[in-house]
């Protein structure tokens, strides 16, 4: 097994503590996330996902247990907790909400400011992140509130790029657009992915989105972690996952009805491409060229 | 989560004091705020702290809910307090070196301490037993005559609701804010005052940009459901004052008449 | 007089007021549709196809800069009669947070009727039943930020009821929502329309949604591109990917295998019948073979 670059020790945190209001949203999660896969993070609101994510870069504290990032445990000095959120980024759902300089070029800067990079280093840094995110260079000069919510969304993305995070965690980066911008989104992550073999975290609702591009799906089910393991491997348990009352791709829950009325189908089918080919090896037509 | 929290010091009961119309209630704690300063001595005061201590008791909240409340002011009664019994002059009862404390100088002290904590416990009384939106609604009424002077009453009184409403969902919002820039590296604890003042830009600007957008939205909401100022509206909550409004009423002019008469025909000593 | 329909958009076009010198673009470009009473419509389109500018225009936020609109017969023009045309037409919006003005549920409910100047006791029976009808009854008494984004949207929903408007339109309800709010504010959508027979216009990005529909509005580039049941509308799986939507999974996979020349039928749109569909043919082709 690769090196770990995640790892959580039994990690717990506590909302108001104490108080009337008091709240458990993570119990006593241990996982470890290995360097370089694509981790899709899947359960319902109120599930702890939000709270665990914001562990992963020092943004809550742990209320018991402990976070590795790198085999560093994150809270050993907390005084040096800023360096984690350069090593961990962390896109927060609607970051379109928090733009805030003149120009996209400043926004994206932020960040690598922070930083204390040179204005060189800045620059270059700058022009990556907007190429990864499609964003071409006349978008640079333009003010972030005058761009489309998709645009927006994009330059946010690229603010955090911009900080070649070892481990990229985006929550909900598709929420509220449409299928065309969603895809666009998907698959810059995805490229972003393959070409810097950086760790990638996404907090999803969609399990068929999950399912194109994760190697590995963590399930957070009343703030414990339920499943988490290989994509195809916590996927084939759709009924279990139904009744966590996440949403299976509708398709899932055609060839779950099949196999229940006795069809031979496979176990996990998840995309409509997956489905096609089940179908045609059951009629015998292109099983062939599957075998 | 902060957002569970009812916004003001709202305390839910059940209490007669609780059910009592929220107009009575302001009308009430201004007449009680009165009879505080009215009350000239230790005895008439006293009246104006037992009636306190009886609502407090109707209202069946903790007790603990009085030192909550005074807590914030400690230092403001400790200061008139020294200020009184150290610079009151009068009859030295202790003398020391240049110190001198008169008995009119500890009685002032003594009167005043017992002064402000009945009147903040009463108005704290009035927000814990209160809903925000029922205290907004009673004023607007008590105020409706002010609109005969082109005071607009509706118009405050809308103001107040909306942002009353808001304030949690804005709260939230810039938590929401303060942790995004943080995870882009902002520093908010350390440097200077001018520094500080400069990280707070990147929580700002998106916090403004969204309150606009919020208002503009919620502008064409209220649009679409037919708003169109106080003019022709009607409520669906009437207040309508009650036996109990016109015995809480009763009580506290019974107060206000014992303060009085105290104040005429009470005893000469501890008299301001 | 001809009968009209309850919504009729005649040749609307519509673009933004624009800067000095800058040529304003059209957002909606000589658009004619009518909706009757009681129907079930969605408008689709991707963001930016001005789907949301026409809903706009359904209960006159916004006047056609050419062309006409008439709610019941009332030209959406006719100033002095917004309010008339606001009650029979109610809209919700995308965030659920900034429509509700009260600190109180039932309070918001009763928004629209105070505005309307309803008697009080009326009010409180509107209300209540509004807050029944959306399934909130048990929360009247909460404040908004007590409750999750579906519960907030039905919340809206009543609000709008409560006017007892004949006609409500919703631009992109569930865009802002988890799927448990999202399979929550479409179930109360459906009885509006289904249990209370009130004209239900839906603007959507969301395939699924606009599935269950009665009839289907393509909306792109300002122009109304298709207009027919959901049956039809999905049929046509590569005109609509083309314009950056979707179709419903089991939709797509049934024209793949038709593409493949396999024998069932282009109109599957929902779960059932695509398992029916599947099973037929899987039980032939085990005969076969």
């Amino acid at each position: 097994m690769a090196e770990a670059i995640i790892r959580t020790e039994n990690l717990s945190y506590v909302y108001s503590e104490g108080t009337p209001y008091e709240h458990r949203a993570v119990d006593g999660v241990s996982i470890e996330i290995e360097k370089g896969s694509f981790v899709g993070l899947i359960g319902h609101t109120g599930s702890g996902k939000s709270s665990l994510i914001q562990h992963l870069n020092g943004l809550l504290k742990p209320t018991s247990g402990k976070v590795f990032i790198g085999g560093e445990d994150l809270w050993a000095n907390p005084k040096d907790i800023r360096r984690f959120r350069f090593k961990v980024g962390l896109v927060f759902q609607y970051p379109e909400h928090q733009l805030f300089e003149e120009t996209v070029r400043k926004d994206i800067a932020f960040g690598p400011r922070n930083m204390g990079l040179s204005d060189e280093e800045i620059e270059a840094r700058v022009l990556e992140a907007a190429k990864h995110t499609g964003l071409t260079e006349d978008y640079l000069e333009k003010s972030p509130f005058e761009l489309s919510g998709g645009e927006k969304r994009r330059v946010a993305i690229a603010g955090v790029l911009a900080m070649k995070p070892e481990v990229l965690i985006l929550d909900e980066p598709t929420a509220g657009l449409d299928p065309k911008g969603r895809e666009f989104i998907l698959s810059e992550i995805k490229d972003y992915h393959d070409k810097t073999g950086a760790t990638i975290i996404l907090v999803s609702h969609s399990m068929e989105d999950v399912a194109r591009f994760a190697s590995h799906v963590l399930i957070m089910n009343h703030a414990k972690a339920a499943m988490y393991g290989k994509t195809r491997e916590v996927f084939s348990h759709v009924e279990e996952l139904c009744e966590m009352g996440l949403e299976v791709p509708q398709i899932s829950r055609v060839f779950a009805k099949l196999r229940e009325k006795g069809y031979e189908v496979p176990e996990s089918v998840l995309t409509v491409d997956e489905a096609k080919k089940a179908v045609l090896k059951l009629l015998g037509k292109g099983g062939e060229a599957d075998a | 989560m902060l957002k569970d929290i009812t916004f003001g010091q709202y305390f839910p009961g059940d209490s007669i004091i609780h059910r009592l119309d929220p107009r009575m209630k302001l009308i009430l704690i201004i007449v009680y705020i009165v009879l505080l300063f009215v009350a000239d001595g230790l005895f008439s005061l006293l009246i104006g702290a037992a009636m306190g201590i009886a609502f407090y008791a109707l209202s069946k909240l903790p007790w603990k809910l009085v030192i909550k409340c005074i807590k914030p002011i400690m230092p403001i009664i400790i200061f008139t307090a020294v200020l009184n019994i150290f610079f009151v002059e009068g009859d030295p009862i202790f003398e020391w070196k240049f110190i001198s404390v008169s008995g009119k100088g500890v009685l002032t002290a003594v009167l005043m301490c017992i002064r402000i904590i009945c009147l903040i416990a009463g108005s704290s009384l009035l927000t814990y037993t209160t809903t925000p939106i029922a205290l907004t609604d009673g004023l607007e009424r008590l105020m409706k005559p002010l609109q005969k002077i082109k005071v607009p009453v509706h118009e405050l009184s809308m103001m107040m609701t909306i942002a009353l409403r808001f304030i949690p969902t804005l709260i939230d919002e810039t938590q929401k804010i303060m942790a995004a820039q943080k995870a882009r590296g902002a520093d908010m604890e350390s440097g200077n005052i001018i520094e500080k003042a400069k990280a707070l830009i990147p929580i700002l600007i998106p916090l403004f940009v969204s309150a606009f957008r919020r208002a503009d939205e919620l502008a064409l909401a209220m649009e679409c459901r037919c708003y169109h100022g106080g003019e022709g509206r009607t409520r669906m909550k009437q207040l309508k004052l009650t036996a109990k409004d016109f015995g809480a009423a009763i009580f506290v002019a019974g107060g206000f008449a014992a303060v009085i008469l105290m104040n005429m025909f009470g005893p000469e000593v501890f008299r301001l | 007089m001809s009968k009209k329909s309850f919504i009729e958009a005649n040749r609307i076009s519509f673009s933004y007021p624009s800067y000095e010198g800058e040529i304003p673009s059209l957002v909606l470009d000589g658009i004619d549709v009518s909706i009757e009473e009681g129907e079930f419509v969605a408008v689709l389109g991707h963001n930016g196809s001005g789907k949301s500018t026409l809903a706009k225009h359904f209960n006159a936020i916004l006047v056609p800069t050419e062309g006409s609109v008439s709610v019941s017969g009332i030209s959406t023009a006719e100033e002095a009669r917004l309010f008339e045309i606001r009650q029979e037409v109610g809209m919700v919006f995308q965030n659920p947070d900034n429509q509700i003005v009260a600190t109180i549920i039932e309070e918001d409910v009763a928004f629209a009727l105070e505005n309307l100047g309803v008697p009080p006791a009326e009010i409180r029976e509107r209300v209540d039943d509004a807050l029944r009808k959306v399934d909130m009854y048990d929360y009247r008494l909460h404040a908004p930020n007590q409750l999750s984004g579906g519960q907030k949207q039905r919340i809206a929903i009543a609000g709008i009821v409560a006017m007892r408007p004949k006609c409500v339109v919703l631009d992109e309800p569930t865009a802002m929502l988890d799927p448990k709010g999202r399979r929550e504010v479409m179930k109360t959508v459906k009885q509006l329309n289904k249990e209370l027979g009130i004209t239900v216009v839906i603007i959507t990005h969301y395939m699924d949604e606009a599935a269950m529909c009665d009839r289907v509005v393509v909306v792109d580039d300002g122009k109304i591109i298709m207009d027919s049941t959901p049956e039809k509308v999905f049929g046509n799986v590569e005109l609509i990917k083309e314009r950056g939507l979707d179709v419903p999974q089991v939709t797509e996979l049934c024209h793949e295998l038709r593409k493949e020349g396999i024998d069932i039928p282009e109109s599957v749109l929902t779960e059932e019948e695509c398992v029916a569909v599947l099973e037929n043919l899987l039980k032939g082709g085990a005969q076969n073979g």
